[in-house]
C-alpha cells in the first residue's frame, strides 16, 4: 500500500496535484477545532469588512468571521460527503458482488433494478423529500436518503469486476472446499474490488458533495448547520453580490472547487492505476 | 534463381516499455535474415512468444509503440524497384498496400468491422486500387468471391452473421481481390476447427497458384507446414535457429530445437509416448547469454552457454544456428 | 423468441421498471413522512392573517380529496396511480385553480428545448474531440482541451452555472442572465422573438456544455486508445485504409455504440443539471417552476415535476434504447 502511494506520487503528477489539493482542503477543515467562535454564533465581529490581515477572508454581513466559519463548513460538508460515501458504498459492494457472484437471474434483476436507480432523475425526488420534510430534514436524514439513491452506478462498476472473478480457479477452489457465499465474497472477492471501489468513493463524495451544496444553497436543506452550500445560501439572502460583498461567495466557493477538483483527480488516476492495460506496463518481469 | 520479393537482413526490433519507474526492453526479434522468393510459400514455424507475429509486424511495417526497429531493413521488390519499407513515405507505403502487399491476419473473429457490412470493408480497401467505377468495382468483387467458391451475398451481411471459416474466407477473397505479389498470412486457421480449416488451407493453396504470389505463412503448427509450404524458417526466443526447404528439415532436422518439433508431431501407428522439452520458452526481456536454447538443449556445452552461434549453412539451401547440430542424413 | 422483438421487449420492460420504481419512490417519500402535506398547506396558506376555523376545516377537506390522502394507505396508492396514468395531479395552490398539467405543459418544451440543444452540442463536441485525443494522443491542443474539460468535469452544475452568472452577470455583463426571452416581448415567432430566445439560452446551455464536455470527452478518449488495439483497425491500417477513413468509419463508428448506452444512462443525472441551471438563470422551464413551487409549498406541483420527470426521462431514455440497434447491428443477433 505505501509503495503504491509512492509510486503514484513519483510517476502520477493527476494523482499528486490531487493529493495536494485535498490536503489543503483537509487542513483547511481541520482548522476549525481551534476556531475561536462556535459556528452558529453571529455578531461576534463587525459585519461587511474586506479581506484584511486581521480577517483575512472578511466578516459576512451577519457578522460571522469568514475564515473561520469556512473551516466548519468545509469540514460539515466533507463530513457528508464521506458519510454518503460510506453508507452508499455499502449498498453498493452487497449488490454488485451478489449480482455478479450469482449471475445469471439474480445478476439481471439486480441490474434491472440498479439501472432504475441511475436513470431515475433523483434531484426532483430529494426536492420532493426536502418538501414534505420541511423543519424535520437534518443533514443525517439528506445523507441517507441520499446514499439510498445513489449507490446504482458503482453497484454496477463492481459487478462488472465480480463477474469475471466468478469464473476464477479460486472460487471454484472456495465452492468446493464449502465455503458460503458470505465467506467467499467477503474472503476472496471483496480485496479485488476494493481498488474500484476506492476510486468510486471519491467521485461519489464528489457526487454528494455538489448535490448538498445545490440543495442547501437553495434552502432546502436544514440551513442552520453551516455548510458550504448554506454559506452561499445565506450570502444570496443577504444579496452580497450586488452588495459588493464578493469575498463572502469566492472564498466558498473557491475551496469548494478545490475539493472537488482534488477529489476527481484522485479517482481519475487511481481508476488509470488499477487498468488492466497500465497494470501490465507496470509488472517487471 | 531471379531477384527475391522480400530480403530482410539483420533486422532487431525490440518493445520497449516504461512505466511507474519500471523500464523493460523485450527482444522479440533478434538480429534476422532470410529472403523469399516470387512464388514462393515460406513458412514460418515456432512456439507462441518466440517472436513470429512480431517479425510479421516488423515486415508489414506494423509497429507501434512500443515496438521499435533498432537495426536492420526489410526490402520487397516489387516490378524492378526495391523498396524498403521502413524508409518510404506513409502515401508510398499506401500506394503499395494490398495493391502489391496484402495481409491475412490471426483471430479471424475481429478483423472485420463489426459494424458495419462487408461490403463497405472491399470498398475501404480495395476500390482505390482497383480504380473503376462502384458498379464495375462491386462486379469484379463478386467475380472473385465467385472463382473463390463465395456467394456474393456475403457482402451485404454483417460480420457477427457470418461463421468464423466463412469470415477467414471473405478475408481471403479480402486479401486476394487486388492480386498482389506478396501475402501476409498471419496464423490464418488458428481459430478454426480442423474441417473447416482444411479448407481454408485448400482455398490459400489454390489462390495462391492462379496469382502466382509469395505467401509467408505463420503458424506454430508443423502438420500445416508440412503439407502447405516450399521452404521453412524456424524461430526461438526472438531469433531464426534453421532454415530450408521444407522438405529438407522434415526429414533431417538440424537444429536440436527443430528436431524437438518434428519429433513431437503425431504420426499414425506410432506408440511411443512423447518427450517434452524441460523447461519454459526464455523470457524475452532477460533472455539467456550464448544460444538461448541451451538451458533446455540436450546437446548443449560450455561454448552454447557463452556465446551465441552464427546462422550457417551446413548443406545447400539448408542453415542453422548451432554449434552442435544434429548429424546430416543422406537423402 | 430472439433479435429483435426480444431486444423490443426487455427495454420496454426497463421502461416500465424505471417509471414503476420512480412513481413508487415518490409514493414513498410522500407517504412516509412525519409532515401532513395538507397540514402543511394550510400553515402556508393561513401564515397571513387569520382564517376562520370553519374556512379550514373546509379547506382541509378539500385539500384531501386533492391530494389523493383519502381512505387507506391501499386507497391512496391506487388513487395515486390514477392521478400518474391520467396526468391530473388537480390544480396548483399557488396560482389556484390553474390545473398543475397545465402549468408542468407550459414549462416543458422549455427544459425539453435546453435539454436537446445542450445534450446534443455536448455529446458531439465531446465524443469529438475525446475521439479525436485518444486517436492523436500527441497533439498538444488535444490534450490541452482534454485538462480543460476534466477542470470543469467534477464541478456540479450549480456552481458552474453560477460562476457564469457572476461574469456574465456583474464582471461583463453582455449576455442575459434571466428568463427564457426578453421581458414584454410578444411570443410571436419573428426573428427578434428567436434571436432573443436564443441569447437567453446561451448561458444555460454553456453551463450544461461545461460540466457534460468533460465526460464525454473522457470517456471517447479513453475507449478510442481501446479500439485502436482492436483488430479489425490493425487490420485497415495494414490494407493502407486512409487515416481519415479509419478514424470515422472504424474507430469513432465503433465507439459511439457504448457512448449511446451512456447517453441513455446519464439522462438523469443530466436532467437534474438542468433543472438546477434553470433556476439559476430563471429559465421558464419545469426546474425555476419545481423550486418556486417548493417556496410557495405548493405540493400538488411538486408532486406533479417530480412524476413527469420521472416519466419523462424513461421516454428519453426508451427512445434512445429503440433508436440503438440502427448503430450496433448485433443487438438484433443477440
Amino acid at each position: 500500500m505505501g509503495r503504491i502511494l509512492i509510486d503514484l506520487l513519483r510517476f502520477n503528477r493527476q494523482f499528486a496535484v490531487g493529493l495536494v489539493l485535498l490536503a489543503i482542503v483537509l487542513g483547511f477543515a481541520l482548522l476549525s477545532f481551534f476556531s475561536p467562535y462556535p459556528p452558529n454564533d453571529s455578531f461576534v465581529v463587525p459585519p461587511d469588512v474586506p479581506p484584511s490581515w486581521a480577517y483575512p477572508m472578511g466578516t459576512t454581513s451577519r457578522g460571522q468571521d469568514l475564515f473561520w466559519l469556512l473551516t466548519f463548513s468545509i469540514r460539515n460538508t466533507l463530513l457528508f460527503g464521506v458519510t454518503v460515501a460510506l453508507i452508499s458504498r455499502l449498498l453498493a459492494l452487497v449488490i454488485g458482488l451478489v449480482a455478479g457472484y450469482c449471475g445469471g437471474l439474480v445478476d439481471r434483476a439486480l441490474m434491472s433494478i440498479n439501472d432504475t436507480f441511475i436513470v431515475i432523475p433523483l434531484f426532483p425526488i430529494l426536492v420532493l423529500f426536502y418538501f414534505v420534510m420541511k423543519d424535520h430534514m437534518s443533514w443525517g436524514l439528506l445523507a441517507l436518503m441520499m446514499a439510498c439513491l445513489g449507490w446504482a452506478y458503482d453497484a454496477r462498476l463492481i459487478r462488472s469486476v465480480a463477474l469475471s472473478l466468478r469464473t476464477r480457479e479460486f472460487t471454484e477452489t472456495g465452492i468446493f472446499s464449502g465455503m458460503s457465499m458470505r465467506q467467499i465474497l467477503v474472503e476472496e472477492h471483496l480485496p479485488y474490488v476494493l481498488p474500484i471501489v476506492f476510486s468510486t468513493t471519491m467521485n461519489n463524495i464528489n457526487w454528494s458533495i455538489g448535490l448538498e451544496v445545490t440543495l442547501s444553497v437553495l434552502g432546502f436543506t436544514d440551513i442552520n448547520t453551516p455548510t458550504i452550500g448554506v454559506l452561499i445560501y445565506w450570502a444570496n439572502q443577504h444579496t452580497a453580490l450586488v452588495a459588493g460583498i464578493w469575498w463572502w461567495i469566492f472564498f466558498p466557493v473557491l475551496l469548494v472547487i478545490l475539493a472537488f477538483i482534488g477529489l476527481f483527480l484522485l479517482a481519475v488516476s487511481m481508476n488509470e492505476y488499477i487498468d488492466p492495460r497500465s497494470r501490465l506496463g507496470r509488472s517487471g518481469g | 534463381m531471379s531477384e527475391p520479393v522480400l530480403t530482410v537482413s539483420g533486422l532487431r526490433a525490440w518493445y520497449r516499455t516504461s512505466a511507474y519507474g519500471v523500464s523493460r526492453e523485450v527482444r522479440a526479434v533478434d538480429d534476422i535474415s532470410l529472403s523469399i522468393a516470387a512464388g514462393e510459400i515460406y513458412g514460418l514455424a515456432g512456439e507462441s512468444s518466440s517472436g513470429k507475429t512480431t517479425l510479421i509486424k516488423t515486415i508489414a511495417n506494423a509497429i507501434q509503440p512500443p515496438l521499435e526497429v533498432l537495426a536492420g531493413s526489410v526490402v520487397f521488390r516489387f516490378g524492378d524497384r526495391p523498396v524498403d519499407i521502413h524508409r518510404i513515405s506513409r502515401e508510398a507505403l499506401g500506394k503499395i498496400r494490398w495493391k502489391h502487399l496484402s495481409y491475412i491476419m490471426q483471430g479471424s473473429m475481429n478483423v472485420l468491422n463489426p459494424v458495419r457490412r462487408v461490403r463497405h470493408t472491399f470498398f475501404d480497401f480495395a476500390f482505390r486500387h482497383i480504380g473503376r467505377p462502384k458498379p464495375e468495382f462491386l462486379q469484379v468483387v463478386r467475380d472473385h468471391l465467385q472463382r473463390l467458391h463465395l456467394a456474393p451475398d456475403v457482402l451485404d451481411a454483417f460480420p457477427h452473421q457470418l461463421s468464423g471459416g466463412m469470415r477467414q474466407r471473405v478475408t481471403i477473397a479480402l486479401a486476394t481481390v487486388c492480386r498482389p505479389e506478396f501475402i501476409i498470412a498471419d496464423e490464418p486457421t488458428t481459430a478454426l476447427d480442423v474441417v473447416v480449416q482444411k479448407g481454408v488451407l485448400a482455398m490459400i493453396h489454390e489462390i495462391q497458384r492462379e496469382l502466382g504470389s509469395s505467401i509467408i505463412f505463420v503458424t506454430h503448427d508443423m502438420a500445416v507446414h508440412a503439407n502447405l509450404t516450399d521452404r521453412l524458417g524456424i524461430m526461438y526466443a526472438g531469433r531464426l535457429v534453421e532454415e530450408g526447404r521444407t522438405a529438407d528439415i522434415f526429414r533431417a532436422p538440424r537444429h536440436p530445437y527443430t528436431a524437438h518439433l518434428i519429433a513431437s508431431l503425431p504420426r499414425l501407428g506410432d506408440t511411443a509416448p512423447k518427450k517434452g522439452l524441460d523447461g519454459a520458452p526464455p523470457n524475452l526481456a532477460d533472455p539467456p547469454p550464448g544460444c538461448r536454447f541451451h538451458p533446455r538443449c540436450p546437446r548443449a556445452s560450455d561454448i552454447c552457454r557463452r556465446e551465441a552461434p552464427p546462422m550457417a549453412e551446413l548443406s545447400p539451401g539448408h542453415r542453422a544456428a548451432c554449434f552442435h547440430p544434429e548429424p546430416e542424413r543422406p537423402a | 423468441m430472439t433479435g429483435y422483438p426480444l431486444y423490443l421487449l426487455t427495454r420496454l420492460g426497463q421502461f416500465a421498471l424505471v417509471v414503476f420504481i420512480g412513481i413508487n419512490i415518490a409514493f414513498i417519500v410522500t407517504h412516509a413522512t412525519p409532515i401532513d402535506p395538507v397540514e402543511q398547506s394550510i400553515a402556508a396558506a393561513t401564515q397571513f392573517g387569520s382564517t376562520s376555523p370553519e374556512a379550514i376545516a373546509l379547506m382541509r377537506q378539500s385539500l384531501k380529496e386533492l391530494y389523493g390522502l383519502e381512505g387507506s394507505l391501499g386507497d391512496q396508492y391506487v388513487s395515486f396511480w390514477s392521478r400518474v396514468a391520467t396526468g391530473d395531479f388537480g390544480p396548483s395552490l399557488s396560482a389556484f385553480p390553474t390545473p398543475v398539467s397545465t402549468l408542468i405543459g407550459r414549462a416543458l418544451p422549455w427544459t425539453v428545448a435546453l435539454l436537446v440543444v445542450s445534450t446534443l452540442l455536448t455529446w458531439v463536441l465531446g465524443n469529438l474531440l475525446g475521439g479525436l485525443a485518444g486517436y492523436y494522443r500527441r497533439s498538444k491542443a488535444l490534450r490541452f482541451a482534454g485538462i480543460l474539460a476534466m477542470t470543469f468535469h467534477p464541478i456540479p452544475y450549480y456552481i458552474v452555472a453560477f460562476l457564469l452568472l457572476i461574469v456574465f452577470g456583474y464582471l461583463w455583463p453582455v449576455l442575459p442572465i434571466s428568463g427564457g426571452y426578453k421581458m414584454n416581448m410578444t411570443r410571436d415567432w419573428s426573428w427578434e422573438f428567436i434571436g432573443s430566445v436564443a441569447a437567453h439560452a446561451i448561458l444555460p446551455v454553456l453551463s450544461l456544455a461545461l460540466v457534460g464536455l468533460g465526460g464525454w470527452f473522457m470517456g471517447m478518449r479513453s475507449l478510442v486508445s481501446n479500439i485502436v488495439t482492436e483488430d479489425y483497425v490493425a487490420y485497415a491500417e495494414l490494407g493502407g485504409v486512409e487515416r481519415r477513413r479509419i478514424l470515422g468509419s472504424y474507430v469513432m463508428r465503433n465507439a459511439l455504440v457504448p457512448q449511446v448506452t451512456g447517453l441513455a444512462m446519464s439522462l438523469g443525472s443530466i436532467f437534474n443539471g438542468a433543472i438546477i441551471t434553470e433556476q439559476v438563470f430563471g429559465y421558464p422551464g419545469v426546474g425555476t417552476l419545481l423550486v418556486s413551487a417548493v417556496h410557495v409549498g405548493d405540493y400538488s406541483l411538486v408532486l406533479g415535476i417530480t412524476t413527469v420527470s420521472i416519466v419523462a426521462v424513461s421516454v428519453a431514455v426508451l427512445l434512445i434504447d429503440l433508436a440503438y440497434p440502427l448503430l450496433d447491428p448485433r443487438v438484433k443477433a443477440r
